[in-house]
Order: C-alpha cells, then structure tokens, then sequence
C-alpha cells in the first residue's frame, strides 16, 4: 500500500486549525465597518439571527460528517494482507434514515426561514422617515420628499425610527447594500416613459447612532467598486437640525428659492460670489443644482445636488475624505480620481477656479 | 454506428486519409481522439483562467490596487468566470464523456462520430473567438452573467466618458452562441450514446455511475442551453437593432434576463458538478474494494437534482424582490434540494465505510471533493434563505460558496478522474509522489485562498470590485486568499510537471492498474481504434469485478488483435469545414453596427455551412 | 482476442455492427432529443411573447386601433392581425403535415407515384406557408409594425421569424428527399430518411399550433 496519510493529515489538520484561529480572531475584532455580522437595526438583527440558526445546524452537520468521513478515511485504509472486504451493495434502513434526517434539519432551518421572509417582507410596519434613494453611475441620490431634502451618497436618518425606502436607478441596475442597518435591495431602472415602475422597498430602524459603510453590490460598469455609500445615523435632534440646514435652496422646497435675507447676505459675500462664478463659467452648472444658481431648484441633472456639499464628510461616493485638499485634487482631475466617471470637466479648471469653487463648497454646509 | 443520411456502400478508405501526424488529427472521428483534443484545448483554456485569477488576486492583495485598471479588471473577471465554465470545466467534462462513456458502456465509438468532431471544432473555434476579444482590445466586461441593461448598448446616452458601445459585449454573445451549439450537437450525441450503444446486457441499472451522472448532464444541457440562446438572441437584437427586449425605456424589463438567463444557469450548476460526482462514484468504490454504497439511490438522486433544479432558478434573484410567495416557493425548493445531495454525500461516506481504502493520487481528489463539496453545500444552504441571501447575495460569500463546489467539486473530481484514467488513455501512469503533491498543495492552497472569502463576505466585501478601501478589515484575509492563490498555482506546475515526466517515461500501464471494476479495464491502454473485438455482455454494474471473480482472481493481460474485419467509420474534413462555416456566420454578427453590408458574410457563412453539410450528409462512411 | 470471463458477446446472436440497445434506430432517437431540445428554444420565445403581451408603449397593436407612429407622424392604425390570411395559412401548414405522412406511406410501400404526390404536396405547402409568412411581414411593415417599434413587434417577429425560418430548414430538407425520391434513390430500405424529416415537419406543425391561438387568437 502507499504512504499512509496519517503523518500529512494531522499536517494539515494542524495548520488548518492555525488558520482558523487567525481567522476567528480577526473575526472578532471590532475593525469591520461593513460587517453584516454586527447588526445595528431591527431588521438586520433578524436576518442575523436566522443566519445565525443556520450556521449552528450547518457547525453541526459538518462536524458530524466530516467526521464519519475522515473517521472512516483512518478506520478502514487497506493494509497489506487484508481480505477483500464484504460487498455490501446498500442498506435500506440506513439510507431512509439518512434521507429522513436531513430532511428534518432542514425543516428546522426552513420554517425559521419563512417567518423571517414573511416578518422582513411586509411594508414598513410604522415608517416615520420616507426616503427616496436613486441609484446612478456611480452615486446614490437620497431625495426626502416629506421634509423637503435632496442630498447625495451620505444617508442621514434618525435613531430610533424607521426609515422607509423606496428605491429605484436611473441608469442600470444597482444594488443598495448597508451591511450593518439594512440589508440588501437590487434597484431598476425607471425611465421617463417607463410604465411598469419596479420600485422596490427596504426598511430599518437603526438602533445607535453612528457612520456606517455600505456600496453597490450589483455589478453597475466601470466603478462600480466605488460606489460606495454612507448611512449616518444621528440623534433625532441633531437630525432635525440637519434637515433645517439641508432645506435651504432644496429643490423640494419652493423650488431652491431662498429667503431674501439669506440671499442678500450670500451676495455681499465674496466667497460665495466668486465660487459661483467659477461654478457658471466652469460649466459645472451643466449637471449639477446648486443653492443660489438658476438651477438651485433643478431634479434629474446627471450629477449630485451640491447645494450642501460642505456638510458632508466624503465625496465621490465614499471614495475620499471631503478636505479642500482632495476636493480641489477632484475639481483638477475627475477622470484621475475615479477612472471612467460621468464627470467629465468642458475645459480644465484655472488654480484660481478651484480655489474660488473649493471655498464655495465647503461654505454651503 | 451508421450516420449516414444515404448510406452508401462501404468503400475502403479512402487513402488521402492519413492514420497518423496532423492532417490525422484534423479529419478524426475517433471519439478517444476527440477526447484528447477537448482535454488538451480545455487545459490550455484553464490555464488561462487561472492566469486571469491570479491578476485578479495581485490585484486584490491590498487595498487601493493599482495592478490593472478598473475595466481591465471587469473583463478580467467576466472572462474568468466565462473560461472556467464554458473553456474549462465543461470541456474537461466533455474530455471524459468523449473517452470513456464509449469504453465504460461498451460501445466502439459513439452513435454520430462525425457530428462529435463537429462539436469538438466548434467549441474550438467558440473559444479562439471569445478569446479574440483580448487581441483587439474589446474583452467582455459584463460579468459572466451579462445581467441587462448594463450589456444593453443605448443604456445611457454617450458621453467623451462613455462613448459608443463597443464590441466587448458582443464577443460575448456571440462567442457563447457559438459554445451553446457545440454543446448541444455533442449533447444529442451522448445522449443517444447512452440510449442505444450500450453493450448487450447493460441494462439502464447496470450502467456505471459515470454514465449514469453524464447522461443527466446530456439531458440538462439539451434543455437548459436553448434558454440562453433565446436570451442571447434578445439581447443582440437590443444592442443591433434597437428592439427592447430587456430596456426599460421601450417597455421592456431587465428582470427578463435574469430569469431566462437563471433558467439555464442554474441547470448549468448542475452540469458542472454531476460529471465530478460521477467521476467520484467510479472512483471510491475501486480504491474502496467494495461496490457503490446504495447504486439505485445514487441514480435517482442524481435524476431529482436535475428535476428540481430546473425550478429553482429564482434563487439567485431574491435581492429583486420578487415578494414573500415567490421567496418562499424558491426558499423551499433549494432546500429541497439538499436532501439527494445528501444522499450522494451519505453514500459515498457508506461506500468507504468497512472498505479496504487505497489511499492513491485519484483517491485522495475524490475523498477531497467528498470533504470539500460538504463545506460548498452548507453554505448553499444557508442563502438558500431569503433573508440571509439579502445579506449574501453579491457579495464574497458568494464566491466562496461556489468556489467550494466547483473547485472543490468538480475540479477536485475532475482531477481524480485524470489521475484515474490517464493510463487507460495515454498508456502511462502518472506519478504517484507528484500526485500526491499535487493533491495536498492544490487542497492547502484551494482551502486559503477560498475559506476567508466566506468572512470577507460576511464583513461586506462585495464581489466584482476592483479593488476596496481601506479600513474596511479587508486587507488581512486578501492578503491570505493571494498567498492561497500561488500556492494552487505551484499545485499546479507540479501537474505539469508530472505530466511532462510521464509522457517522457515509457508506456508500460498494464490494461487494468487499479483492479478496476467496469468495462475500459477490460481491454488494452490505450485502447485500439475499435475498442472492442467483440461487444462485451454484461451482467452487472461491476462486468470487470465479475470477470475477475470467475477467472478466480487472476486475468491474463488483454492482447491486441489486428481488427481489420471491424468496420470502423472513415475520418472527415467535412465536420470541421462545417464548424468553420458556422463560425463564419456567427462571426458576421460582430459586425452589424459596424458595417452595412454584414449579411453578405452571413450569407457566405450559411452557403459554406450548407454546401458541407451537404457534403457531410453524402460522403461514404465506410459502413 | 480478449480474455475470459467478461462474457463477450458471440457473433452468433449479436448482429454486433448493426448493434442498439433498444432495437431502435440511433438516428430517430436523436431526432426526438433534438425536438426535445427545440421544445425549450420555442417555449422561451413564447413566454417573452406572453410576458411581454400588453406591455407596448405605443402602437400599432395586434387586435385593436392604437396611435402609431406611420409615414412619419403619430395617428391612428388599424388593428395588425388579419385572421382570415393566417388561418388558411394554417390549414396549409397542418394539412402538409398529413401530406407527409402520405408520402411516407408510399416511401415504405415503395409506391413511387404516392411518394412523389405527396412529398410534392407537401413541399409546396411548405412553400406556401413561407410565402404568406413573407408576405405578412411585409404588409404588417407597412401597417406600421417595424422590427424595434414596440415590444409586439419585437416579441412577435422574432417568434414567427424564427418558427418561419423552421419551416424554411423543413422545406429544404424536404425538397432533398424529393430531389431524391425523383433520382429513386429513396427506396423502402432508406424510407427512414424521410421519417426523420417527417418528424422534424410534424415538430414545426405543433409549434405553429400553438403559436397561432396564442398570438393570433387570445386577446
């Protein structure tokens, strides 16, 4: 006979058993920021806890037979001299129970399974925050139609209350995906002249206040790895005084008219003058609404609202911190900073431009 | 074995038809020819994959990768994805079905032995013109699963950023059109194989398993393949003529492909993996001493995994929505499913257990795929739930799962077959020590590079990204799946290796070097044109055991006979001249946005496909 | 020659170069596999019709008056469907099917005059059945219904187109074997060439069966 594979066994069982304490470790630290296996909402608690039902029957099935498998690997390898071993060709009672049995694990598993369906299935049983989310290449719009927000990539909600999404894409399909808080949900295209509309729901309530990851998970071109995206969960004060910062020159609101005063005191200032400039000149108003434009008030332009640009932490779409450094590295050099974007610059932009349009930014939190 | 539209006399053949050097191998109608051909092509074609692999985990071992651009990687994956499964394990399936569903039944060749060098050469010709794609720049980059209305062309008005479409979708499409007929021309062929070739007395229950999974296969590819070209055919039309099969814009739905694309895809699966079983179900009852534990609940849970998987393809569509009723239906059925996949599992372990184990290079790959197909299958079970898969579904878990099954199932498999048969088919047995190596680098390496995925997936790493910030926790696991990577990569260069050391050794395999039990050990390696002298009778699933035990244990060495009074049909440059007509047809397809006059190449392509056919239907088959 | 035990099979009672192990022949089976294989193909272009049945966002549309695009501005067209011109089409297509069985008959009986008849009768059927689906295409184009108009169009061509292009391949098959039939080349002994072509004709005919109640018929 061969070599027994006792000595290379124990080997690799060894090294399998290193790696998977290295593994277990990492698991457990705190590192993930997209983790789903720290749920922080009613709805992803239930996922994890079905999931988490499945992976002990599945611990369990494996244990048990892996080790018949490799307890008959070592019982029964040949040895020199053995007889020819009884050739049985079946056994009817053995082969019932071990269809019978899986069977019944895995009602174990499916009936579990299907009240979760139901439970994570139904309409938003209480929703106090309507959100609309609008997928593009590769950005996510966030529109609030009852509190009159339009904001992009960073999703601000409330704890402690539950968010209602609807969501559909304005281009191709994508997948809205917040590990942590919701779970997962593809979103389709709707056109102008779309008649069937598949608009798709998800709901949460986040249970703590905090950033959490998320990104497209459904292939969408050429970026689709960076079409990241950001739910910030915040106190319900801090939310509202976000609202009423973010409800300033919205499109839903009075069509981005705003107050007199406000306007007035926006044009006796020069960083806001001359950013805006630059913004008119520097064809930036081709795609995106911005407070104080013509276009404050415009919805469906191919780039993101920027009205708000400053009150948000990141930009392109969870890609880079949003610093005057990186934000004026983006306005010299869009196709250099995320390859393949649908943000393509008419004429470069002076030193001068991105220094007027950096400030201008940053100003309108 | 007549094929012949007209039979016509049998002349001799004719003697511008050489037995050996190219032009042999050109016009063979051998199916162990043939064989060799699909195994040689698929190999290099695998070896590409893997190649494209391992950019991808250069690419991956830290964040922020610059290795390749972001497009680059699309068509990297895309392409990996399509090479392993249509270039790769497909044809290695066929390169098994070809050489020994003959041998194993009994048979001296299959029943169409043109019409198999037909398929041979067309999946030749399909798999150079996918591959063509890289040379002119335009690789597919949609995903192996093409989903529409990304790889519809008008999908957004072009831009500088985004200019027109270019070609890289339609190799795809066409390049799969040209796959899909190659399988199921060789499908047909097999399948008839089976029904009709097999020797006197091998009823359908005396069938080696082998045959048995392989014939399921045959029956799923003939009806699981016409989905994806009415799939494939829609979706030209959208990107070539405007229609909008699957654009909203028009009315359409891009949900459409999914399902039609879905309803093939997941009997694929199954072809994918059956072919491995079946190798496994051969392999473990020899090294065992000791026949297939429970024969009959093989067969018939092979027959309810087809069946049931033709209704289960919404599993892969539960992030769309489809609604609790459909969730649920699609939840349950997948489950269902896991009961005859556990039968097989169960039975393998029952045909171990009391055995006499010969621990041999093809018996450690089918105890591997044993071992590793069981981790594959609990992680299928675990998003065959609804809500679990919407945390699931696209994301890394996702590929570790399916890396399980299909490296750890029916590559595992698929190398215990080579191992298995290499002496029947080259005369020479590859070495054991190698082997062995082969074995253990190739399960280490599988295990580190495809384990973490499960993690980095449940950590929120979603598949098909070029690359991943940092900050995320990524960064350790990829680093071990790359390092993984290598190590199945020098697992590799170890077959190679044993390869070229084996075919520089002698050819001196003895006709049966494992105490085999079917048919392809009873006759010389490797075996004559003709494989038989006279059609074996058989009177059990074991016919070799059962000789064996009738001659008391000892079998003289089969002897080769001169076999000139077996009619064998001629060979033929008409299949090939066929497959390249086809290919010259589908091929004008390429060129419909780019130039007006395309349909004359089609036309030219459907004249030269026609006029060999013609020429096929009426040569003399020398029978 | 081989060795012992593993029974060979004596010449005596296997005849072993004309060998099946279902006493049928391997060529008819494969045709049946291959009808098998079409019935997929076929029922996914008739589902995307029926999905897609109602879904057009603009005209012409198969059984009522809609706006349409025609000559250039919007305005009203006529319903598409004809039903009179397809239901004869119809009875062509299933009374060649009855034809080749005729002619089959004759083929296997070795009665020439049957053969030729019959096979001539059904090959012009064929013909005919093309040629409306010719000219239905041409006349529903100027209707109005182009290939990319609207998802009917689409569905709808492509459905037909492919179901016509069958019968194209059946009518050139056909016209082989009369080609055939008429040099005496399809003897008694070689009538399963026929059958086979036959069976393919019987194929087409079934799936015309149910694609005209589905798309011409059901509202």
């Amino acid at each position: 006979m061969e070599r027994s594979p006792g000595r290379v066994w124990r080997a690799w069982l060894t090294r399998a058993g290193l790696l998977g304490l290295l593994v277990l470790i990492a698991g457990c630290s705190q590192n993930y920021h997209q983790t789903t296996l720290l749920p922080r909402s009613d709805i992803t608690r239930l996922i994890d806890d079905l999931f988490m039902t499945t992976v002990w029957w599945a611990v369990v099935v494996f244990v048990l037979v892996e080790g018949a498998l490799v307890y008959a690997l070592f019982r029964f390898r040949s040895r020199p001299g053995d007889p020819e071993p009884e050739q049985t060709h079946g056994n009817t009672t053995v082969e019932i129970i071990w269809t019978v049995i899986p069977a019944v694990i895995l009602a174990f598993i499916a009936v579990p399974t299907v009240k979760t369906i139901v439970k994570t299935s139904l309409p938003a049983p209480n929703p106090q925050v309507d959100v609309e989310v609008i997928g593009h290449q590769w950005w996510w719009e966030y529109r609030y139609p009852k509190l009159g927000v339009v904001t992009a990539n960073e999703l601000v909600v409330p704890v402690g209350k539950m968010v209602n999404l609807r969501m559909w894409s304005a281009d191709v399909l994508h997948s809205w995906w917040s590990p942590q808080l919701a779970s997962k949900r593809d979103v389709f295209p709707i056109f102008n002249n779309t008649r069937d509309k598949k608009i798709n729901p998800l709901w949460f309530t986040a249970d703590s206040v905090g950033d959490y990851s998320g990104q497209c998970a459904e292939l969408c071109g050429i970026q689709h790895a960076r079409m990241g995206l950001r739910v910030i969960v915040k106190s319900e004060a801090d939310f509202e005084s976000w609202v009423a910062k973010e409800r300033v020159g919205s499109p839903l609101v009075e069509g981005g008219k705003v107050a007199a005063a406000i306007d007035s005191a926006w044009k006796a200032d020069t960083v806001h003058t001359k950013g805006q400039a630059a913004f008119m000149s520097g064809g930036c108003i081709a795609c995106h609404a911005m407070v104080g434009t013509p276009l404050a008030g415009a919805l469906n332009l191919r780039g993101p609202n920027l009205s708000h640009t400053g009150g948000r932490t990141t930009i392109g779409a969870n890609m880079y911190e949003n610093t005057p450094s990186m934000l004026a590295q983006w306005l010299r050099d869009p196709q250099g900073m995320k390859q393949g974007s649908h943000m393509v610059l008419p004429r470069p932009l002076t030193e001068a431009e991105i220094s007027a349009l950096v400030a201008y930014l940053r100003m309108h939190q | 074995m007549a094929t012949s539209v007209l039979e016509h006399k049998a002349p001799a053949i004719p003697h511008h038809y050489p037995k050996t050097g190219f032009w042999s191998w050109i016009t063979t109608v051998d199916h162990k020819r043939i064989g060799i051909l699909y195994g040689a092509t698929a190999f290099i074609f695998f070896l590409i994959g893997g190649i494209e692999a391992v950019i991808m985990r250069l690419q991956l071992i830290g964040p922020n990768g610059k290795l390749v651009d972001p497009d680059t990687f699309n068509a990297l994956f895309t392409m990996h994805g399509t090479t392993m499964i249509f270039l790769g394990v497909m044809p290695l399936s066929a390169f098994f079905f070809n050489f020994f569903i003959p041998l194993q039944i009994g048979a001296r060749d299959v029943v169409f032995p043109r019409l198999n060098a037909f398929s041979y050469w067309v999946f030749l010709l399909g798999a150079i013109f996918i591959n063509v794609s890289f040379l002119v720049g335009a690789p597919p980059d949609g995903g192996w699963f093409g989903y529409a209305n990304l790889t519809s062309a008008r999908m957004i008005p072009s831009t500088a950023a985004a200019p027109a479409p270019g070609l890289n979708i339609d190799f795809w499409v066409i390049g799969l059109q040209i796959l899909g007929i190659a399988s199921i021309a060789a499908a047909l062929n097999f399948f008839v194989t089976i029904i009709n070739l097999r020797a006197p007395g091998m009823t359908l229950l005396r069938m080696p398993m082998f045959v048995w999974m392989s014939f399921i296969v045959q029956i799923l590819l003939l009806l699981a393949f016409p989905v994806i070209t009415v799939a494939l055919v829609f979706l030209m039309m959208d990107r070539n003529f405007g229609t909008s099969f699957f654009m909203p814009d028009g009315g359409g739905d891009p949900v459409m492909w999914q399902h039609l694309f879905w309803i093939f895809g997941h009997p694929e699966v199954y072809i994918l993996i059956l072919p491995a079983f079946g190798i496994a179900s051969e392999v473990l009852p020899v090294f065992s001493r000791k026949p297939l534990f429970g024969y009959t609940a093989m067969v018939f849970s092979g027959v309810f995994i087809a069946f049931v998987g033709f209704g289960v393809w919404s599993h892969h569509m539960f992030a769309t929505g489809m609604g609790p009723f459909a969730d649920t239906f699609f939840s349950l059925a997948t489950m269902v499913i896991a009961i005859p996949t556990g039968v097989k599992i169960f039975n393998w372990i029952g045909t171990l257990w009391g055995g006499s184990l010969r621990f041999t290079t093809a018996m450690l790959f089918a105890v591997g795929m044993v071992a590793l197909f069981i981790v594959g299958g609990l992680s299928g079970v675990m998003h065959a739930s609804p809500p679990a898969d919407l945390q699931q579904t696209d994301t890394y878990f996702i590929v570790a799962h399916f890396h399980y099954v299909l490296f750890g199932g029916s590559i595992f498999g698929l190398a215990a077959g080579a191992y298995y048969w290499w002496p029947k088919i080259f005369g020479r047995l590859l070495d054991e020590k190698l082997g062995k190596a082969h074995f253990w680098l190739t399960f280490i390496g599988m295990n580190l590079t495809f384990f973490p995925m499960h993690y980095l997936g449940l950590h929120g790493m979603p598949r098909r990204v070029y690359t991943y910030p940092e900050g995320l926790g990524f960064e350790f696991l990829n680093q071990v799946e790359t390092v993984g990577a290598f190590v199945i990569v020098l697992a590799f260069l170890l077959f190679i290796v044993n390869i070229i050391k084996t075919w520089m050794g002698p050819a001196n395999a003895p006709a049966d070097p494992w105490h085999g039990a079917t048919l392809e050990w009873s006759i010389p390696s490797p075996p004559q044109e003709f494989n038989f002298p006279n059609l074996p009778r058989v009177g059990s699933s074991v016919p070799q055991w059962d000789a064996w035990r009738a001659a008391g244990g000892k079998l003289p060495e089969p002897v080769r006979v001169s076999g000139d009074d077996i009619h064998m049909p001629n060979p033929s440059y008409w299949p090939l001249m066929a497959a390249i007509g086809l290919t010259i047809l589908m091929s004008s397809l390429m060129l419909i946005r780019q130039w007006d006059y395309w349909y004359a190449i089609t036309l030219f392509g459907t004249a030269w496909l026609f006029f060999s056919v013609y020429r096929w239907a009426f040569e003399p088959t020398g029978h | 020659m081989a060795h012992a035990a593993t029974a060979h099979a004596d010449s005596g009672h296997v005849d072993e170069h004309h060998w099946t192990s279902t006493g049928l022949n391997s060529r008819k089976i494969a045709i049946w596999g291959f009808i098998g294989s079409e019935c997929l193909f076929f029922a996914s272009l008739i589902s995307t019709y029926l999905v897609y049945k109602g879904k057009s966002l603009v005209g012409p549309l198969p059984h009522t008056e809609s706006q349409c695009m025609l000559d250039g501005k919007m305005q009203t067209c006529e319903a598409i469907f004809e039903i009179p011109l397809v239901t004869f089409g119809t009875a062509v297509l299933l009374f060649s099917s009855f034809f080749v069985v005729l002619a089959l008959y004759g083929a296997q009986k070795g009665d020439r005059k049957m053969l030729l008849t019959w096979l001539s009768a059904t090959v012009l059927c064929g013909l005919f059945f093309v040629g409306m689906q010719v000219y239905e295409f041409y006349h529903f184009y100027h209707k109005g219904l182009g290939y990319s108009t609207n998802l009917f169009g689409s569905t709808f061509y492509t459905l037909t187109g492919f179901h016509g292009s069958h019968v194209t391949l059946g009518v050139i098959w056909l016209s082989t074997m009369l080609y055939l039939a008429v040099r005496g080349k399809l003897t008694p002994d070689k009538s399963l060439n026929l059958e086979m072509a036959a069976l393919y004709w019987h194929f087409v005919d079934v799936v015309w069966i149910v694609i005209f109640p589905v798309v011409y018929l059901m509202r």
